[in-house]
């Protein structure tokens, strides 16, 4: 067996940190290689290298068993290697086909020929499994094919080595479960995979070998058939990991929210929630569960009052707030962690500190009569970042943009959970989070609610609401379609409830 | 690529700016050396040609003169568009404010002092006025407020010049403009016997760098508009009311160029202009606040700077210099902002492998750190 790509012994220094230490990396040809490690571990460091955007300090990288030095990314391109980064580098008013010639526009007699690369678009589409209509503009697309025409981009360019970046950060469970597909006829069509990643589930469906980093040290390489999750996340965080929440048996008390026959619509004027009801109540945490686009971003929005609901009730506290401003429903104790970090969770471009008092900002002792208190403002944010343990290269003063996905989820934790509101509305917390962030995330929710209060956690995720929810509600086309305890279910009977197949709404209280 | 401060964009634009200037004056067959000297000559009045020359205080005052109404069209940009806004009205508001003023200039009795101060606030509020019709529009009819501004600067044109004629006493020597304004309410020259036009309006320059510096950078109103300019939906989310910031963004935008307005007519001319055309002070606002990276001291910067290459045309002149070379020096400068991506490669090409490192600390420390 021939190498693809070998990284040997690589270590990269910044100014006061280690990055890499020592790391290597040996990937076998037309096999997935996994490069497993938390946040921080030196991923996308030592693929950095690879990629020729940073040059090691010290270690050799051999590519096809030759030694290169990949000084920039026009060499990596040139040695066949690509990369599909997390966030796609896509044009949305450009079709497919000019996308993936961008930059490398075939011409005749000056002009670009895009019949010839529809053509060959369409050809390495179908050659690969993937589907793609190369005359659609990408802002018509999903994100899983946006996602495929990164792919073509490469393979139209001749890579045949290809890192994938956290492939599945945006993906749905539906568009995953097909990118591990594709990702296995890609390796049987002769290509090579370097998987960027810090799912396990994901590893154990697609790759063939395992590195995992730590801290920037090399772990270790292992077999994925003969290696069990719980191994690769014990190498990958240093100790045992439970994937398994542990909490008490929940004690629920009076009601906190109250959703009775709600009714919603979505942007396009269709019913999206429909005669919604349901009960939260103090000490208990309510999972809903439902496959993504069944009513369940709308029924939040009318929770939040991002969005307006037809008719019905929400009762919080048993004061009806459907009326009410958003400022006012936060006020009257309502605390949200949401879907989106990005749009609705932080401001990216204010400092940490700044997005921490975002709903505090304009009340003492963040400011007297309409002026910032830096210093208490200063206090605050010190205080939370040590609670919540949120790391950040500048403290207090990094900019959210420039902070890790699992921090930056952190601290909105952080913040929604010290307003210490009677209801806390979770949706999505852990997507695109790695174990250990995940692990912390949980026992915070658990925690809260051993507090007394009332969580209603909205996950597209079978494994999370499983893990944390007393009882399960489930939402299908915009109808509560089931709603049993925790301790009756199984996943089975979910997914067919999800799915629409059966109605069970017992667990009423 | 964030690396790179604002600050040093604009430095370096207005470095190849004026490198430009200067190959072009060669390309032309004049000498470099007198370009030089007529910028040195319009900020501090000395020329290094004829340095027997005697040294006045004109030059510099005229630059500052010429710094003063950008400066405040500028803040009024830099305002606009930190809430995510682009207040390209600055033409209507500036007419309107200085109409206004000039109307309480020649039609209310007040003693001195007190008197250009109500001038320049009913300069204020009458720019406050015309910023509000796109704003409000904008935040609760979701119209686009370019649109609205270009609308209202126009409407601004024609309802000054038709108040003016209709309410103001008319100057009958010339039939074009007022009669002088009252003496109590003229805004003196700071230095008398200096001619130039230079006078206490550059005060409200000052102040107004001030507020704007206060109002965005320490109060709560301020954290809540640059909220709700950089995520419009974060800022909702949070509860704030987004719709009402942005009215009120454009009010106080408007009432700073609605001063720029007023400054001039109580300043520069001592009397109600009827106007047929724009002055192009507010969209010279909209190079200031880029330049200045819309942050108070950088608008106080850049305005000087623009300020610089007005007050220069007539020293380049007169020592055999197109004055267009200024023009163009300013045009490369706007340029250059507006295509920054260019700068940024420029600057990473200087400095090579140096700055890469420092690049892969801020990545290393931010995005890969948990």
């Amino acid at each position: 067996m021939t190498y693809a790509i070998e990284m040997l012994n690589i270590t990269k220094d910044f100014p006061g940190i280690r990055a890499n230490d020592n790391v290597t990396l040996r990937v076998k040809e037309n096999t997935v290689h996994a490069l497993l490690g938390e946040n921080g571990a030196g991923k996308s460091t030592i693929m950095s290298i690879l990629f020729g955007l940073y040059q090691p300090t010290s270690g050799i990288i051999k590519v096809r068993g030759k030694e290169v030095t990949i000084s920039n990314p026009n060499v990596a391109n040139d040695l066949g290697i690509g990369m599909v980064h997390q966030h796609f580098k896509l044009v949305d008013c450009f079709t497919v086909t000019e996308n993936i010639i961008l930059g490398k526009e075939p011409t005749k007699n000056g002009i670009v020929d895009i019949k010839s690369a529809v053509k060959k678009v369409k050809e390495l589409s179908e050659l690969y499994g993937l589907n793609v209509d190369p005359n659609a503009k990408i802002r018509d697309i999903t994100v899983g094919m946006q996602q495929r025409v990164e792919i073509l981009k490469m393979l139209y360019r001749n890579a045949d080595i290809l890192i994938f970046d956290e492939p599945t950060a945006v993906l749905t469970p539906q568009e995953i479960h097909e990118l591990m597909h594709i990702m296995r006829n890609l390796v049987k069509e002769g290509k090579t995979i370097l998987l960027i990643t810090h799912k396990l589930k994901e590893i154990k469906e697609a790759a063939d070998e395992c590195t995992v980093l730590r801290k920037g040290k090399y772990i270790g390489t292992v077999d994925v058939k003969t290696t069990s999750e719980q191994e690769m996340a014990t190498m990958m965080v240093g100790r045992d990991v439970s994937f398994t929440v542990e909490k008490s048996e929940a004690q629920p008390k009076e009601n906190i929210l109250e959703i009775k026959d709600l009714n919603v619509k979505d942007s396009k004027g269709l019913y999206a929630v429909k005669n919604f009801s349901l009960n939260v109540h103090a000490g208990e945490i309510l999972g809903l569960a439902g496959i993504d686009g069944n009513g369940q971003t709308e029924l939040v929005y009318a929770l939040t009052g991002l969005c307006k609901a037809e008719s019905g009730q929400v009762l919080l506290k048993g004061k009806d707030i459907l009326k009410l401003p958003i400022k006012k429903r936060l006020d009257s104790g309502m605390a949200h962690v949401p879907e989106d970090r990005h749009k609705h969770g932080l401001i990216l471009d204010f400092t940490l500190k700044e997005n921490f008092v975002i709903h505090c900002y304009n009340k003492p002792p963040f400011s007297k009569h309409g002026i910032l208190q830096p210093k208490v403002i200063d206090e605050y944010a010190d205080k939370l970042i040590e609670q919540f343990d949120v790391r950040s290269g500048q403290g207090k003063d990094t900019p959210a943009r420039s902070m890790s996905g699992g921090n930056q989820q952190k601290a909105i934790i952080a913040r929604e959970i010290d307003r210490s509101c009677d209801l806390l509305l979770v949706v999505q917390p852990t997507r695109g989070l790695d174990v250990g962030a995940i692990e912390y995330i949980h026992k915070r929710i658990v925690e809260e609610r051993d507090k007394g209060r009332a969580i209603l956690l909205v996950s597209f995720e079978l494994d999370e609401i499983m893990n944390l929810s007393d009882r399960i509600a489930v939402i299908h086309d915009g109808e509560l379609n089931g709603l049993v305890y925790r301790k009756d279910t199984d996943e089975n009977e979910l997914g067919l409830m999800m799915a629409g197949s059966i109605k069970k709404v017992e667990a009423v209280i | 690529m964030k690396k790179h401060s604002q600050l040093k964009i604009s430095l370096v634009a207005v470095g190849v700016g004026f490198l430009f200037a200067f190959l072009v004056v060669i390309v032309a067959g004049r000498n470099p050396l007198n370009l030089l000297a007529a910028i040195i000559k319009s900020i501090s009045g000395f020329n290094i040609l004829r340095p027997n020359e005697p040294v006045t205080l004109v030059n510099t005052l005229n630059w500052l003169k010429y710094a003063v109404p950008i400066t405040l069209t500028g803040l009024s940009v830099g305002f606009a568009y930190r809430t995510g806004l682009f207040n390209i009205g600055g033409e209507g508001q500036i007419l309107v404010g200085g109409t206004a003023a000039a109307a309480v200039g020649l039609l209310v009795d007040l003693p001195p002092i007190i008197h250009p101060i109500v001038c320049l606030v009913a300069g204020a509020l009458a720019g406050a006025v015309w910023g509000m019709v796109p704003g409000i529009l904008k935040a609760y009819r979701k119209i686009n407020e370019v649109v609205i501004c270009i609308m209202m600067n126009y409407i601004g044109l024609y309802a000054t010049s038709w108040f003016t004629r209709a309410c103001l006493p008319i100057d009958p020597a010339t039939n074009a403009r007022t009669i002088d304004l009252k003496e109590t309410a003229v805004l003196g020259k700071v230095f008398e016997n200096v001619p130039s036009l230079f006078n206490w309006g550059f005060l409200v320059a000052i102040i107004g760098i001030v507020v704007f510096w206060f109002i965005m950078e320490k109060t709560t109103f301020g954290y809540s508009l640059r909220a709700t300019g950089f995520n419009m939906e974060g800022a909702r989310f949070a509860g704030m009311k987004v719709e009402k910031n942005v009215a009120l963004s454009m009010m106080i935008s408007g009432a700073f160029c609605g001063l720029a307005g007023a400054v001039l007519i109580l300043g520069e001319f001592g009397y109600g202009r009827i106007q047929t055309s724009f002055d192009n002070f507010g969209f010279d606002g909209i190079s200031v606040a880029l330049v200045g990276g819309s942050n108070a001291i950088g608008i106080l910067l850049s305005g000087l700077l623009f300020g610089l290459l007005k007050s220069a045309s007539s020293n380049l002149q007169m020592m055999n210099i197109p004055k267009e070379v200024s023009e163009l020096a300013q045009a490369v400068i706007i340029y250059l902002i507006a295509i920054q991506y260019v700068v940024i490669l420029l600057l990473d090409k200087f400095h090579g492998k140096k700055d890469k490192k420092l690049i892969s600390e801020n990545t290393e420390k931010g995005d890969d750190q948990l």
